[in-house]
């Protein structure tokens, strides 16, 4: 029964969180693609749109399904494996070893807290509104269908200066999460060859600041009204 | 580098067995020499305490060249101290300055029960390799050296690999008490070349095994073994590990 030990044993477990990794890398290059309609400039019809599109076309609704069951696992894992391999030293050493290692690698569990926390509120700004409660406010689109209006939802959840900061905080936590975890998925999957080693290091660290710059400049730019 | 002395204070851990709890205990040596190692730094303090009648300080130590693997002290935070690529034997004492404080602990890991005071007992290295770090082989008459054909950058990278001297400041340096580092050595340099190629799967599959069994933990990358790893074990064997482990569990049947 070697297979099992794939996804049971400590290199395995590591495999699972590496995978649900790259897929909500994945998942984040949609997600920015997306949001970015919002500067199209164009009162939010577009953006309304492709959330419409979204939120009502069969195939994003299964992948939302495992979207959250990949977010879940992700989770899940982690603070399992957190757990563990802090239960692996009883006793602590008197000064710690610090030098050795970025803050941010060492702070994996700590991040991905602050984005769990953030992901609770932004859910509960956006996700349960959408789906569940839904939205008062109706826009119509050029084809005569009504749908619901999330650009003025943003709009209005983005005049408050606390959400903003709050947002823009949890986008620099997203960028260190990244800034390791981005090269460190691909060494757990297996990718040894050092010039690749360069490349995804360099890749990660890149996408990291891209990712981060690109979310945290949505509610920066409602806030400012740099948008109409 | 000019020649000077030192007196120093040390705050090493002293612990009588593994049962018993451990607590620091502040120590001072006079007249050290800027060209002691720090192992011969801690002749001086036993020879002090044995004088003075109190029980010298247990720590291991075998060849006192930098090759052996056996020295262990965890010093000021660091595994084998200050220094980079570089064992605490080897450590001298123009590393520090007159009046420092030095901290001295143990390796922390519970699969490194401590021994007494600075003395580890590392065996769980030893039946991690004992699992599959060899090949199965009746060596026979010497071959011609040239009979089996090996690229020139695997054995480099094997021989790379093959330094690890196991002595476990991988494991002490890593925040999840990781030994990957060492097992990624072990398995690297035999899958690496062709005598260990037959038996890479099992080998692989039978010391990861071993490893958990053992009770270290996961990795997590963070590079902190390759930074404290006296022989620069490079990390890219961990990612080398993985890939010859999952080759070896997702297609077995």
């Amino acid at each position: 029964m070697d297979f099992k030990k794939a996804f049971t044993s400590s290199v395995g477990k590591k495999l699972v969180m590496g995978l649900t990794g790259v897929f909500l890398i994945l998942f984040l290059v949609v997600h920015a693609g997306l949001n970015a309609c919002i500067w199209a400039n164009d009162g939010g019809a577009m953006f309304n749109k492709a959330a419409h599109f979204m939120g009502s076309n069969v195939v994003p609704r299964i992948l939302e399904v495992g979207l959250f069951a990949g977010i879940f696992l992700h989770i899940i894992q982690g603070y399992l494996l957190t757990l563990e391999n802090r239960s692996k030293r009883a006793i602590g050493y008197a000064v710690d070893y610090s030098k050795g290692s970025k803050w941010y690698s060492r702070s994996m569990a700590i991040l991905g807290t602050i984005l769990l926390l953030f992901f609770i509120l932004h859910w509960k700004h956006f996700w349960v509104p959408s789906r569940i409660t839904g939205i008062e406010q109706q826009a119509l689109l050029a084809n005569g269908v009504e749908v619901h209006n999330l650009y003025a939802l943003m709009q209005e959840t983005f005049s408050e200066a606390w959400v903003v900061i709050v947002y823009v905080i949890s986008c620099i936590a997203l960028g260190y999460h990244l800034a390791h975890g981005f090269q460190s998925a691909f060494k757990t999957i297996g990718v040894h060859n050092k010039r690749y080693h360069l490349l995804l290091s360099s890749a990660g660290l890149g996408f990291s600041v891209f990712i981060t710059l690109i979310f945290a400049l949505m509610p920066i730019s409602m806030y400012f009204g740099w948008i109409q | 580098m000019e020649h000077y002395h030192m007196n120093l204070n040390l705050k090493v851990w002293r612990q009588p067995n593994s049962k018993t709890p451990g607590a620091f205990k502040l120590y001072r040596v006079e007249n050290i020499s800027s060209e002691m190692s720090f192992l011969e730094m801690f002749d001086v303090l036993n020879e002090q305490l044995i004088r003075d009648g109190e029980d010298p300080i247990t720590f291991d130590h075998d060849c006192r060249e930098g090759i052996c693997g056996a020295c262990s002290m965890y010093i000021n935070g660091k595994p084998h101290g200050p220094w980079s690529a570089n064992t605490t034997c080897q450590l001298h004492m123009r590393a520090f300055q007159d009046g420092d404080t030095i901290v001295v602990e143990p390796w922390r890991a519970n699969s490194f029960p401590i021994i007494k005071d600075l003395m580890v007992d590392r065996s769980a290295f030893d039946r991690i390799i004992q699992a599959g770090g060899y090949i199965s082989v009746n060596t026979g008459n010497a071959v011609d050296g040239n009979a089996l054909p090996i690229p020139k950058d695997h054995a480099d990278n094997a021989f790379a690999a093959a330094m690890c001297i196991g002595c476990g400041a991988c494991v002490a340096a890593c925040k999840n008490s990781s030994a990957m580092l060492f097992l990624s050595a072990k398995v690297s340099h035999l899958a690496l070349l062709p005598q260990g190629d037959p038996e890479r799967s099992n080998r692989v599959v039978n010391m990861v095994a071993q490893m958990d069994k053992e009770g270290f933990g996961a990795c997590t990358n963070t590079g902190a073994c390759e930074a404290a790893c006296p022989k620069e074990i490079s990390i890219a064997n961990i990612a080398r590990l993985n890939k010859e482990y999952l080759s070896a569990v997702l297609t077995s049947e």
